[in-house]
C-alpha cells in the first residue's frame, strides 16, 4: 500500500534486495518441497510459452519462478496462477534446464495452503455454478487441493 | 598490332542476368586490336581458365582481357594463368562488369552497352600496356611488436622461436600488461599470474627477443621488409646495467604513489617496480613523484644502493632500429568510472571499476586476496555488479559489446563467494553473453549453483546513503524495480582504446575504426593484418578481446610475419610512377601531394625521383605533375586519353 495519502496502492512496488530476503526460507522452502532447484531456471520462458492455460494467469509460470528466485513469496501465493495451472507436466517436458516446474507448481500450492491463503473449498462454489462445471473440473480441483 | 583475346564471363547468373554477355562477346570481336573473343559461365574456373590458356597459344594472342568481377577479386588469379601460357602478366587486364555493371544496373540493354563500353576502354588500355617485372624488395628480417602484454608478449616468442630477431617495445618498465593485474581467469580459473609468468620470463631470457621497456615509439619511416624505427628509451634514473633488483631502494623510499598496477588501492614509493614478478624487475623512479627532483632534497635510494645504480643525471635515450615488419598489440583501457554520472562519478568510494575488483581478488594484491572495500576495510556481504557500464551505449557512451564483461563479472561473483561464503553476489545485466568454450557452461554453473542473483535490467543511479551505497536497478523478467542496499557496486565499465593508440596508429600511419581501436584489412578474410603492408595487429587494441581470442590473434599476426620473412625477398608491384628526367623541372608539386612519402628530391640532379618501394601506384603526383615528367607505367596520358575517348563511345 501506497504510504502517501491519495495516491492510489502501488502496482509495482520496488522489490527491495538483501541477502535474507534471497536466501532466507522460501526458496529453500519450495526447493525442498519440490525437490527442484528454483536456481537453474535462466528465464528463457519456454514453460509459459507452451502453457494451455498461461492466458487465464496473472503470472506467467517463468515469472512465478523468478519471483521464487528473488524470495518474493507474497507475490506468488496470493496469485491465481498457481491454482489455474492443471498440472499438465507441458511445462515440465519443453524445460530445458530440467526442472520439474509442475512440481514447483505444487509446491506452491501447498505453501499457500499452508499459509491459510486463497483456500479453495466446496462451499465456496454455488450450486448453479457447480452444476455448470463438468464434473472432471471438479474433480480436478479437488485433487490438486488433496495434494 | 597486338592481338588480344576478350573473354566475358557470365559469373553464373550474376552478370549474364543484366548483361548479354554473348553480345559483349560478339561486339568485342569487331574491336580494333581485338583477335578473339569469347563467353564463358565461370571464367575462374578450371575449364575457364583453361580456355584462356589454350587460346591463348591457338590464337597467338599477345595480352588478354577478362570481362568479369573486381580485379580485387581476380585479377591475380588471370595474370597467373597468362603467365602459365607465356604471356607477361602485365598483358592480362580485367574489365569489371559486375561490381560496376550488372550487379548496379536492372535495365538489360543498357547495362550491356556499357559492359561493351567497358571492354572498349580496357582494349584501348591493352594496346598500348608495356610488359613488366615485378621489382624485387629485400626484407630485414627482425620484426618490432609494439607492446608487451599478454598480445605482444606470445607474437614475439612466436617470431623469436622461429629464428627471428624481435624488439618488444613496452611503455611500462615490465612487460606483463593487463594479464598481470587479474586473479584467475574464466573459465577455467587458472590464476593469472601462473600462466602469464612463465611466458613472461620466457620473453625476458629470449636469445631472439630485445626487450625494451619503459621505452616508446617516436617516429617510423619506410616500408614492408624495410622500416626505420625511432625508439625512445625513456630516464628510468636507474642504471638497469648493473642494478640487481635488491629493492632496497623502494622500501626506503619516502614519497607515497598512488599505485597504477593495483588501481590506486595501494601506494608504492617514487622509485618502484609495478609488481613483484615484473621483467625486468629493475625499479624506476617517477620524477613527478620523487622528493628529490621536486624539492632538491633526499637522494635517500641513492644512499642505500650499495651497487651505485642510481643515476639522478640520466636523460632519455634515442636508438634507432632497422625491421622488416612491425605488430602493433598496444591493447585496452577502461572507460574511467569518473566519466560515469549516474554511478556516482567516481565519488562514492565503494563504487570501483572490475581491474580494481581483480586486484582485491588477486593473492598478491594490496588486500592479499581478501575482499575488503576501500572505503574502511569491511568485507562487503552484500555486493551489487553491474555489466554495461559504459558499454552498449550508443546515445551517451559507448556503441560496442565489450565482450569480456559478461564473464569476467560471472568470475568475479564466482570468486567472491567462495571468498565470502554468506556474502550475496547480485548482477544486473542486460544480455548474457558467452560466446566460447566452456563458457555457457561456467555461466550457466554460477548461476545455478553458486547462488548468485541475476537481474536483469540497467542500473539507474548509484548513490552513497550511511555507508551502504545504495543501487537502483530494475528486473525486466518480474517487471519490477530493484533497490539494493549494497557494501560494494563493482562496475563492468567499457573496454576502450589506451589513450595512446590514436598518437600511435598516426605515427605509423595505419588505420583506426570509428570507436578508436586498430582496423584490421578485412573483418573476415584479414583480421591480423592492418591495410597498409608490413603493420600486424594483436590483441585488444583492435577491440574488446578475451585472452584466448587474444592469443590466437598474436600468434596469427606472428605468423604472417613469419610468412613474410620467409620469402628471399619481396615483389613489388611494377605498374606505379616513373620519372621522365628530361622533363621534370624539379617543382617537388609531387612530393607534396603524395600519400606515401614515396616522392623524394635529388639535389644532385635537381630532379624528384620514385622511391619504388614505396609508392603505391595511386598516381596523385602523375595526376598533380604540370610538366607531364611523372608519368604511371602501363596508365600513360595516352592510354587513359584512348580510353576516355572509348568509353564515351567514341573511336
Amino acid at each position: 500500500m501506497s504510504e502517501k495519502t491519495g495516491l492510489a496502492p502501488s502496482k509495482s512496488p520496488p522489490i527491495r534486495l538483501t541477502r535474507e530476503t534471497v536466501n532466507a526460507g522460501f526458496k529453500k522452502r519450495v526447493d525442498a518441497l519440490s525437490g527442484q532447484h528454483t536456481d537453474a531456471c535462466y528465464q528463457c520462458g519456454n514453460c509459459s510459452s507452451g502453457c494451455p492455460l498461461a492466458q487465464e494467469m496473472d503470472i506467467l509460470p517463468n515469472r512465478i519462478l523468478r519471483l521464487a528466485q528473488l524470495g518474493q513469496s507474497d507475490d506468488i501465493i496470493n496469485s491465481c496462477s498457481i491454482w489455474i495451472c492443471a498440472s499438465c507436466f507441458q511445462c515440465t517436458v519443453r524445460c530445458p534446464k530440467g526442472i520439474d516446474i509442475q512440481a514447483v507448481m505444487d509446491a506452491l500450492r501447498q505453501i499457500a495452503m499452508d499459509e491459510g491463503i486463497d483456500h479453495f473449498g466446496p462451499d465456496q462454489i454455488s450450486p448453479e455454478l457447480a452444476a455448470s462445471v463438468p464434473q472432471p473440473g471438479l474433480v480436478g480441483v479437488y485433487r490438486k487441493l488433496a495434494t | 598490332m597486338k592481338r588480344i583475346g576478350v573473354f566475358v564471363c557470365h559469373c553464373g547468373i550474376n552478370i549474364a542476368e543484366t548483361v548479354d554477355v554473348k553480345r559483349v562477346a560478339e561486339e568485342a570481336k569487331e574491336m580494333e586490336g581485338v583477335a578473339y573473343a569469347q563467353d564463358y559461365i565461370y571464367m575462374c574456373s578450371e575449364p575457364g581458365q583453361t580456355l584462356v590458356r589454350e587460346k591463348i597459344v591457338e590464337e597467338k594472342l599477345d595480352a588478354v582481357i577478362i570481362a568479369a568481377c573486381s580485379p580485387t577479386l581476380h585479377e591475380s588469379t588471370f595474370r597467373a594463368a597468362a603467365e602459365e601460357a607465356g604471356l607477361n602478366p602485365w598483358q592480362c587486364e580485367i574489365a569489371n562488369i559486375r561490381e560496376q555493371c550488372s550487379w548496379v544496373h536492372t535495365d538489360r540493354e543498357k547495362a550491356t552497352n556499357k559492359a561493351i563500353h567497358i571492354v572498349a576502354t580496357i582494349v584501348q588500355k591493352t594496346k598500348l600496356n608495356e610488359s613488366l617485372e615485378p621489382i624485387p624488395v629485400s626484407i630485414t628480417k627482425k620484426a618490432l611488436v609494439i607492446g608487451g602484454g599478454i598480445a605482444g608478449i606470445q607474437a614475439a616468442l612466436d617470431i623469436a622461436d622461429s629464428g627471428y630477431k624481435v624488439i618488444l617495445v613496452e611503455k611500462e618498465s615490465s612487460i606483463g600488461g593487463h594479464m598481470a593485474q587479474l586473479s584467475e581467469t574464466f573459465p577455467t580459473l587458472d590464476c593469472s599470474q601462473c600462466i602469464l609468468t612463465p611466458k613472461m620470463v620466457a620473453a625476458g631470457k629470449h636469445p631472439n627477443i630485445e626487450l625494451m621497456t619503459y621505452s616508446e615509439i617516436e617516429g617510423i619511416h619506410g616500408y614492408v621488409g624495410n622500416f626505420k624505427v625511432l625508439i625512445r628509451r625513456k630516464a628510468a634514473f636507474v642504471d638497469w646495467s648493473i642494478c640487481n633488483g635488491c629493492g632496497l631502494c623502494m622500501e626506503k623510499c619516502p614519497a607515497k604513489v598512488s599505485s597504477v598496477f593495483d588501481r590506486e588501492l595501494a601506494k608504492h614509493g617514487a622509485i618502484y617496480v609495478p609488481f613483484p614478478q615484473a621483467v625486468p624487475n629493475k625499479p624506476v623512479i617517477e620524477q613527478d613523484s620523487c622528493i628529490y627532483f621536486k624539492s632538491g632534497q633526499c637522494r635517500l635510494c641513492e644512499k642505500v644502493c650499495e651497487i651505485g645504480a642510481i643515476d639522478f643525471e640520466q636523460n632519455d635515450q634515442f636508438v634507432e632500429e632497422e625491421v622488416g615488419a612491425i605488430i602493433t598489440a598496444t591493447g585496452f583501457e577502461t572507460l574511467p568510472v569518473a566519466d560515469l554520472a549516474e554511478y556516482g562519478a567516481g565519488d562514492v568510494p565503494d563504487v570501483i571499476d572490475g581491474l580494481a575488483f581483480e586486484r582485491l581478488l588477486s593473492a598478491s594484491g594490496p588486500t592479499v586476496g581478501e575482499v575488503k572495500r576501500p572505503s574502511d576495510g569491511m568485507v562487503p556481504k552484500e555486493i551489487v555488479f553491474v555489466q554495461c557500464a559504459g558499454s552498449r551505449d550508443p546515445e551517451r557512451y559507448k556503441p560496442y559489446c565489450s565482450k569480456i564483461c559478461c564473464m569476467y563479472t560471472t568470475k568475479h561473483a564466482l570468486l567472491y563467494k567462495h571468498r565470502v561464503h554468506d556474502g550475496q553476489p547480485y548482477i544486473f545485466y542486460i544480455d548474457i553473453r558467452t560466446g566460447g568454450k566452456g563458457y555457457e557452461e561456467f555461466y550457466q554453473n554460477a548461476e545455478e549453483e553458486e547462488g548468485i542473483i541475476y537481474l536483469r535490467g540497467k542500473v539507474a543511479k548509484i548513490f552513497r546513503d550511511g555507508d551502504k551505497t545504495v543501487v537502483w536497478g530494475t528486473d525486466t523478467l518480474t517487471g519490477r524495480n530493484i533497490e539494493i542496499a549494497a557494501d560494494l557496486v563493482v562496475l563492468a565499465t567499457a573496454v576502450i582504446p589506451k589513450d595512446s593508440t590514436a598518437e600511435l596508429a598516426q605515427k605509423l600511419r595505419i588505420q583506426t575504426g570509428p570507436n578508436g581501436f586498430l582496423a584490421e584489412a578485412h573483418p573476415k578474410l584479414r583480421p591480423v593484418e592492418s591495410i597498409n603492408s608490413g603493420f600486424f595487429i594483436a590483441g585488444a587494441a583492435q577491440g574488446p578481446k578475451d585472452i584466448p581470442e587474444t592469443v590466437a590473434q598474436a600468434s596469427g599476426a606472428a605468423c604472417k610475419v613469419i610468412s613474410l620473412f620467409s620469402r628471399d625477398h619481396l615483389e613489388q608491384d611494377p605498374a606505379i610512377a616513373w620519372v621522365d628526367e628530361d622533363l621534370c623541372g624539379g617543382c617537388r608539386i609531387c612530393i607534396s601531394v603524395c600519400p606515401y612519402d614515396a616522392r623524394e628530391y635529388d639535389e644532385e640532379q635537381g630532379i624528384a625521383l620514385v622511391n619504388e618501394a614505396l609508392c603505391e601506384g595511386c598516381g596523385s603526383c602523375v595526376a598533380a605533375c604540370a610538366c607531364g615528367a611523372t608519368q604511371q607505367r602501363n596508365l600513360s596520358d595516352s592510354q587513359i586519353k584512348s580510353m576516355v575517348t572509348a568509353s564515351l563511345g567514341g573511336e
